[in-house]
């Protein structure tokens, strides 16, 4: 945590991977962040299964739970890609429900937010991209290629436009992990600078006293904030899958 | 079972029909228009995100570039062809995001 010795607010360092589970996470690099990974996936299942369970008519709290988080990701997919949607059900909750967890998880103390790494979130972006591209390709052939030349425009002009259609696409891989990554560590820098502020001025005498008090708000009211963001950052996550996979499946 | 059609307020019909979109029996009416998911906050999100749909088509176009020149050997040369086109398929970006929103 930030400033022992030395009175600097060292934000960054609470995103340092570090190896888990002892001498055999060390031996395999297994880290923390694949740690949370694991937990956040085991946390989706164990929410399904155990939700599940009683499969009543009138569910208990569990199970509305899960159905509520079926119906939220089922409707997402039939509203964005049409019924063609269902097809892609798994992966977008999937994809959902692995990064709200992994950003919930974040939130609590001494927990590691793996959606902070950009080497996380563009794997995850890569995939979806990759993903988006083999299922247009699937549905229309080489048909998928005439994506990238708008209709109508004078013949001149078409090279010009498919090289900026083209960056356009991939950029796409970038935009979509960036969103989350930028996100998620914004949010935990504020709040490490803002523990900071709480620890520092709290030491530093009693006339700073106020302003210590006024920095712990300040860090409640953060933490509410990272709710939300976890919240949306997954939403808009899936969501976008579910766009690009409409143009996928219907171009255009 | 004859007061169906009706129903009360008639919303049996309505909910069959919303029903049987679901399940994609039927078209529905009007194909989905706005979509929610670019949505969802404030003046200043909308702004974040806009700011990065530019910049990340830039970092594409930029790494095309570079990394085309590094093969070539002809270092200015097409990075700079590539850097407007990359200013263009940023705004690109900006305005189907902005239509997309309605």
């Amino acid at each position: 945590m930030a400033a022992e010795g030395h009175s600097s607010i060292d934000a960054l360092s609470q995103f340092k991977l570090e190896p888990a589970l002892g001498a055999i996470g060390h031996s395999v690099n297994f880290t923390q962040a694949n740690l949370m990974m694991v937990v956040a996936s085991v946390l989706v299942l164990a929410l399904l299964w155990v939700g599940m369970r009683p499969r009543a008519m009138v569910p208990g709290r569990l199970q509305a739970a899960a159905e509520m988080c079926y119906e939220t990701v089922m409707s997402m997919c039939t509203e964005q890609i049409g019924h063609e949607g269902k097809k892609f059900f798994p992966i977008v909750f999937c994809l959902f429900f692995f990064i709200l967890f992994g950003n919930f998880l974040g939130v609590f103390p001494y927990f590691f937010t793996f959606t902070s790494h950009i080497a996380v979130t563009l794997a995850l972006s890569s995939f979806v991209f990759i993903l988006v591209t083999a299922v247009a390709l699937k549905e229309h052939g080489l048909h998928f290629f005439s994506y990238f030349v708008p209709q109508g425009i004078p013949a001149v002009l078409a090279p010009l436009m498919v090289l900026i259609e083209v960056i356009s696409y991939l950029s796409r891989i970038i935009s979509l992990s960036v969103r989350l990554f930028a996100n998620m560590m914004a949010g935990h820098v504020m709040l490490e600078v803002f523990g900071s502020f709480v620890v520092m001025l709290g030491g530093a005498g009693a006339l700073y006293l106020f302003p210590a008090g006024l920095s712990l708000v300040v860090n409640v009211a953060l933490i509410g904030f990272e709710l939300l963001v976890a919240t949306l950052q997954a939403y808009v996550f899936a969501i976008l899958t579910c766009i690009y996979l409409h143009d996928a499946v219907h171009l255009h | 079972m004859n007061k169906d059609a009706g129903g009360p307020d008639g919303s049996f019909n309505s909910r069959l029909q919303a029903a049987r979109i679901k399940q994609g029996l039927e078209t529905p009416p009007k194909p989905t228009g706005k979509d929610p998911g670019g949505a969802g906050g404030s003046a200043w999100g909308v702004g974040l995100r806009l700011g990065l749909e530019m910049v990340s088509a830039l970092v594409v176009a930029i790494a095309i570039g570079y990394g085309l020149d590094r093969y070539f050997g002809t270092r200015p040369i097409l990075l700079l062809v590539f850097l407007p086109l990359g200013i263009a398929a940023g705004v690109l970006n900006v305005w189907r995001m902005v239509m997309r929103e309605g």
